[in-house]
């Protein structure tokens, strides 16, 4: 089990929760878990099958795109942080 | 009998004293002869770059040989415009006909300040304190983008406006605030959007930094595209409710704003502005922190926020940092860039869109 954390911009689809528990040993399996619960996350999360390009997905601080992206595993009890980019000023 | 301080406000009111501004301006000119009667070890640390380095304690024999010529202005400072004041008694007394003392003394990084130009993209929520802090901290030049007029419901966080500026374009508004608070910022004011068709026009006016303080993803990639090309680092800060993110994308050294996010999402999935409302104080804290990393890039001093990227929750009263990597395969600053002129991405929240 990890700890997946919500952006204000997603949580309107999550029913609002800040943090959101999910099972997998990877990026892929956890998002799977996460969406198949709240499926308007999908088209906000996956572009052609891989992270969108307007989000980011952190696991452990560090970038998954610097990793093995979806395939980067997961240890249990990690915190992944999901950041859409955000303009507001 | 008189005290030191009697004695010193008897010296500065017989000598004439520059400040910081009026310095600067002399010493471009070249005229002066420059005069550091500091000690050595604070000469060390860091001198103007002209001076001639002449402890208080040699003035009266060395000064002759270093400026023989009395009737040539004579600029004396120290570290505080104390020792500076005694000395400039000392030189009207040798026959100087005009020797000037530095009031509050030399510190490098407050001319370094006056020498720098920042740029700051929206005079808004983050815009606001960005801009007061950087005109109190007495940044030379300040511009300021912004198409917008200051309208009520902006109040609640752009503390650079207020009710008596209703409808008054925000950059005339916050050049008269900035102008209040430090008539020597020289602040240039662009009310126009930031485009493809007038970003570089805008960067070629010489900017040291640039603070994104915009409301909405066109601008965000625009700045960001023009400042890798431009070679100028962008202190970046952006809110949301009340969540904030700051980081420093420097050309070269960092990532750039599309190596984090390749491309903006489209606008039916950009979070809509109408419910984008902020908690007031938190483009404050995200503003104040911009002005920091600036003031840092300004002075070269310090880490600056390259390379990682602070993520600050008011709610929680939390922040937490990740790292952000340079990606080789970035459309704009990688190794073989596919994105090379500006991209107009569509406006989003069209109608609705809350100025920055």
């Amino acid at each position: 089990m990890s700890v997946i954390r919500i952006p204000p911009t997603l949580r309107a689809d999550v029913g609002g929760a800040r943090n959101v528990e999910a099972e997998g040993a990877t990026v892929r399996d956890l998002l799977d878990d996460l969406m198949s619960r709240f499926p308007s996350l999908r088209e906000q999360l996956v572009e052609d099958g891989d992270v969108a390009p307007f989000v980011n997905v952190y696991v452990e601080g560090e970038d998954v795109r610097t990793r093995d992206g979806l395939d980067t595993e997961v240890r249990p009890g990690s915190t992944v942080i999901l950041l859409p980019a955000m303009a507001g000023g | 009998m008189a005290t030191y301080r009697e004695l010193l406000a008897q010296v500065k009111s017989e000598i004439d004293e520059v400040d910081a501004v009026r310095a600067r301006e002399l010493i471009e000119t070249g005229d002066p002869v420059i005069v550091d009667i500091r000690e050595q070890d604070e000469w060390d640390e860091g001198h103007i770059a002209d001076a001639i380095h002449i402890p208080r304690g040699n003035l009266e024999s060395r000064v002759e040989t270093a400026a023989p010529d009395r009737s040539r202005t004579v600029l004396l400072y120290c570290a505080a415009g104390n020792r500076s004041a005694f000395a400039a008694k000392t030189l009207q007394e040798l026959g100087y006909d005009e020797p000037l003392s530095l009031s509050g003394g030399f510190t490098e990084g407050q001319l370094k300040l006056l020498a720098s130009k920042v740029l700051l993209i929206g005079a808004g929520g983050l815009g606001s304190p960005a801009s007061l802090y950087l005109a109190a901290a007495g940044i030379g030049r300040l511009g300021i983008v912004d198409a917008d007029v200051v309208d009520e419901s902006n109040l609640q966080r752009q503390i650079v406006h207020s009710t008596e500026r209703l409808g008054e374009p925000k950059v005339e508004s916050a050049k008269r605030t900035i102008e209040a608070l430090n008539p020597d910022v020289d602040v240039v004011a662009y009310q126009e959007r930031l485009t493809s068709e007038n970003v570089d026009r805008i960067l070629a006016d010489g900017w040291d930094v640039i603070v994104d303080g915009a409301d909405n993803f066109p601008t965000r990639y625009l700045v960001n595209d023009a400042s890798v090309w431009h070679d100028i680092p962008v202190v970046h800060g952006s809110i949301y409710r009340f969540e904030g993110q700051v980081t420093v994308l420097k050309p070269g050294d960092g990532p750039c704003y599309r190596c984090l996010f390749p491309t903006p999402p489209p606008p039916e999935l950009a979070p809509s502005c109408a419910e984008g409302g902020v908690l007031g104080v938190l483009p404050g804290i995200v503003g104040s922190l911009q002005a920091s990393e600036a003031l840092k890039l300004a002075l070269g001093i310090g880490e600056p926020l390259v390379g990682r990227l602070l993520l600050f929750d008011a709610l929680t009263t939390e922040f937490n940092e990740v790292l952000i990597r340079r990606d080789p395969k970035c459309p704009v600053c990688g190794e073989h860039p596919t994105i090379t002129e500006y991209v107009d991405y569509v406006e989003f929240c069209a109608g609705t869109r809350e100025p920055a």
